[in-house]
């Protein structure tokens, strides 16, 4: 199965079993490409005795630890062929995934983005409003997970304005002309849960209580990068929806799940709140004690597979997510295919024996 | 030597046993003989206290620790230790004790070397709450109130991050006793000693575990091996500095061997063992580092994630910086034990767990290998002597005045 081939298809059109063919043919025929091209990856085969003629169903493939992509350098394209190197954003001091593109896997990722996206928003292009500071895309060849993502989703803007400075100040007089110019036209936002929490709901809150008030009941916003730092101020994603109505008639809102390490197979949240998994892709939760499938409904380490990469061997990956499938085919938005919500990142462990922690609370 | 000491910095400090006073007081305290019977009754008295102890009973560690502290115990590591030489012996003065943050009784084991050897000391305890921990200090400071000339002795200490703190007590120390890791030991070594101080470090280290399969499979229970080596692996979460990372076997019958050898720990470690659901992702994350750098390694099918063995065909000495813990095993088939010579001939190589015969590392010690300190029957491992990590610490702790 070529990639051109699954992009020619519905995103949310197949069946359980018409989407295994799919993603079992697809996905075993790059595990045998990276293992040909990426001696790191052929050595890890090598050491757990793979044969890829054991392989039923794509579900059998072996997984890569995520954070693997932060200890080593896994190409499966010459260094010439690389155009982009996509890195995430771990904060300081902490080692970052390095996802290394080239021509085919970068432009396959925009076009699976473009069809899984235009599901939600129409294939029209809008006018864009960037929740975010300008400079976080300024490197482009560079690409932390912030910017790539923001570049991404720029493909369904017509007309873009970044609704902060460099400093997260809120542009408020920049977003009202933006607002007044595009008046009753559908307009697109985007950001990163937390910061549209922090430097953009709390500003809009503040602004209110001036008389200053922003009317995007035509807006629909798009927001990822999980809810890790919301949890601690006991915001859960009713009480975001809510307030951010409550504060400027914001209705149309999609979450979305997705890493740098397998971009633009992102899992949109449909109209019911549940994330989708679309024919690019798919997720597999899996128990921790000993990684095989969950059932339906019960809580698990979330691997994700990806029919994309074709230049870096992450297209079955062991994420440090916990997830739970919800149901396979019959979500009430119509859309096929697995839906799940996410729990939550696994804890780290609590270790006995002669560590370091003292010191280690130096280096916080 | 300093003699007054800065207050405001004392007070910094919480104290779990004695006071800023008492610690102002310890630069005019004198030292004791070793194994003086002031210390062994008082040591005794705290066994008494903690065996009596319902809470204790349910902490192998610390009834352990209680044991090796009775009076006959104790009598029995003089008979070893006391020195029938001409010359006499005192503590040296002051030992200031950094203990592990991780290994909740440590402490006291370092705290009653101190004693034992004439010392006054300050230990900083853990400040992670372990209920080891206020067993020890609670039966330590009631006890104390029977023994009050005791008192000036034992300064047990809590404090964060602070070099102030860690400033003064070496600035008085005549002994610093830093356990744990390299970074604690680089934090310490930023705060001087005087001039004529010494200072016993105990840095990261790594154990290997040596198993005869002929041996071990002459051994009628097998369970109770399982046990040994559980205690010498999964109770501290294989991440002590005596817990084995690799197993060497030796012998003939290895296959054989490894099978019941796993198998029967394997039942053992599901019974007994809180996994955490991280664990086999950094179990797996390793596995996959170690078959990238060292081609022609093996991952041992695995039920599940508890125990994730990696065969690997040959010993080098990159092995050891792609450590796991919590249930992560090399593996090794030798046929002659000068195949894991780079192994023990890394300084960071500690304690050597057997099966068999001890003698079998033998030829590598007497071709003077750099690291091993310790060969110990397996289930040994953590068993705390007053000869730890290759150093004599009654020979530190001591001052040697001679009398011609």
């Amino acid at each position: 199965m070529i990639f051109e081939k699954i992009l020619s298809i519905h995103p949310y059109s197949l069946d359980k079993e018409e989407k295994e063919k799919l993603l079992t043919g697809r996905l075993l025929k790059i595990t045998k490409l990276h293992q040909e091209k990426c001696l790191e990856y052929a050595r890890i085969l090598e050491s757990i005795h793979f044969d890829a003629d054991k392989v039923n169903s794509y579900t059998d493939l072996p997984f890569l630890p995520v954070r693997l992509f932060k200890e080593l350098e896994l190409r499966s394209v010459s260094k010439e062929d690389v155009v982009k190197t996509m890195t995430s954003s771990g904060t300081t001091g902490q080692a970052v995934s390095k996802i290394y593109l080239d021509r085919t896997t970068s432009s396959n990722q925009q076009k699976t983005m473009v069809k899984i996206v235009s599901e939600f928003t129409g294939s029209c292009r809008m006018p864009m409003i960037i929740i975010d500071c300008p400079s976080v895309v300024k490197n482009r060849t560079m690409f932390s997970a912030r910017g790539a993502g923001i570049l991404g989703f720029s493909i369904f803007g017509s007309t873009k304005i970044y609704a902060f400075d460099d400093d997260m100040k809120l542009d408020v007089e920049g977003v009202k002309k933006f607002l007044d110019k595009f008046q009753g036209q559908k307009i697109l936002l985007f950001g990163f849960t937390f910061m549209i929490w922090q430097h953009f709901y709390k500003e809009l809150l503040r602004l209110e209580k001036d008389g200053i008030t922003f009317d995007l009941s035509n807006g629909i916003l798009i927001h990822g990068g999980g809810w890790k730092k919301l949890v601690s101020e006991m915001i859960d994603p009713e009480e975001f929806h809510k307030k951010l109505k409550d504060v400027c008639g914001l209705e149309n809102i999609h979450d979305y799940y997705g890493m740098v390490e397998q971009t633009g197979c992102i899992y949109m949240e449909c109209e019911y709140g549940h994330l989708h998994a679309s024919i690019f892709s798919d997720v597999i939760t899996r128990r921790p004690i000993d990684f095989s499938e969950c059932d339906i409904g019960e809580r698990g380490i979330i691997q994700v597979v990806s029919t994309i990469p074709e230049s870096y061997p992450g297209h079955s990956l062991l994420t440090e997510d916990e997830g739970t499938i919800l149901g396979i085919d019959n979500c009430p938005c119509g859309r096929k295919g697995k839906y799940f919500k996410i729990n939550g990142r696994l804890k780290n462990a609590e270790i006995r024996g002669c560590s370091d922690t003292y010191a280690d609370k130096f280096k916080s | 030597m300093q003699t007054n000491l800065n207050r405001d910095v004392l007070r910094k400090a919480i104290y779990l046993t004695g006071s800023v006073d008492l610690a102002a007081r310890l630069p005019f305290i004198s030292a004791k003989v070793p194994f003086n019977d002031m210390v062994v009754d008082f040591l005794n008295d705290v066994s008494k206290v903690l065996m009596g102890n319902r809470a204790a009973k349910t902490y192998s560690d610390v009834i352990t620790f209680a044991f090796w502290i009775r009076k006959s115990s104790i009598l029995k590591l003089k008979e070893r230790f006391e020195k029938k030489d001409e010359a006499f012996y005192l503590g040296k003065g002051i030992a200031f004790h950094i203990a592990p943050s991780n290994v909740p009784v440590n402490f006291a084991y370092s705290l009653v070397a101190g004693l034992l050897n004439g010392n006054a000391n300050i230990v900083r305890v853990s400040s992670k709450d372990f209920a080891q921990v206020e067993i020890i200090v609670d039966a330590v400071n009631c006890v104390l109130e029977q023994h009050t000339e005791m008192k000036p002795y034992i300064i047990l200490v809590r404090y964060e991050r602070d070099k102030d703190i860690n400033d003064l007590f070496s600035s008085i120390a005549d002994i610093r006793v830093v356990w744990g890791g390299n970074n604690t030991i680089e934090e310490l070594r930023k705060s001087p000693l005087p001039p004529r101080s010494v200072e016993i470090t105990f840095s990261d280290r790594y154990s290997l575990a040596v198993i005869n399969a002929d041996s071990y499979l002459e051994i009628e229970d097998k369970e109770r091996v399982a046990e040994d080596f559980y205690n010498d692996t999964f109770f501290s979460d294989q991440n002590a500095c005596t817990s084995p990372r690799i197993v060497i076997w030796t012998g003939n019958q290895i296959e054989k061997a490894k099978k019941i050898f796993w198998d029967t720990e394997h039942k053992l470690v599901k019974k007994k063992y809180a996994f955490q659901a991280i664990q086999g992702v950094n179990k797996l994350t390793k596995s996959c580092l170690i078959a990238v750098v060292e081609p022609g390694v093996k991952v041992e099918e695995h039920p599940d994630n508890l125990i994730v063995r990696v065969i690997v065909p040959e010993i080098n000495d990159c092995l050891m910086d792609y450590q796991e813990n919590s249930g992560y095993f090399y593996e090794y088939d030798c046929k002659d034990i000068q195949e894991i010579r780079e192994l023990c001939n890394d300084k960071r190589c500690q304690t050597i767990a057997y099966i068999g015969d001890s003698k079998v590392v033998l030829p590598l010690i007497e071709a003077g290998v750099k690291g091993i300190d310790r060969v110990v029957p397996m289930g040994k491992t953590m068993d705390f002597d007053l000869v730890w990590d290759g150093y004599n610490l009654p020979a530190l702790l001591t001052r040697t005045i001679v009398l011609a």
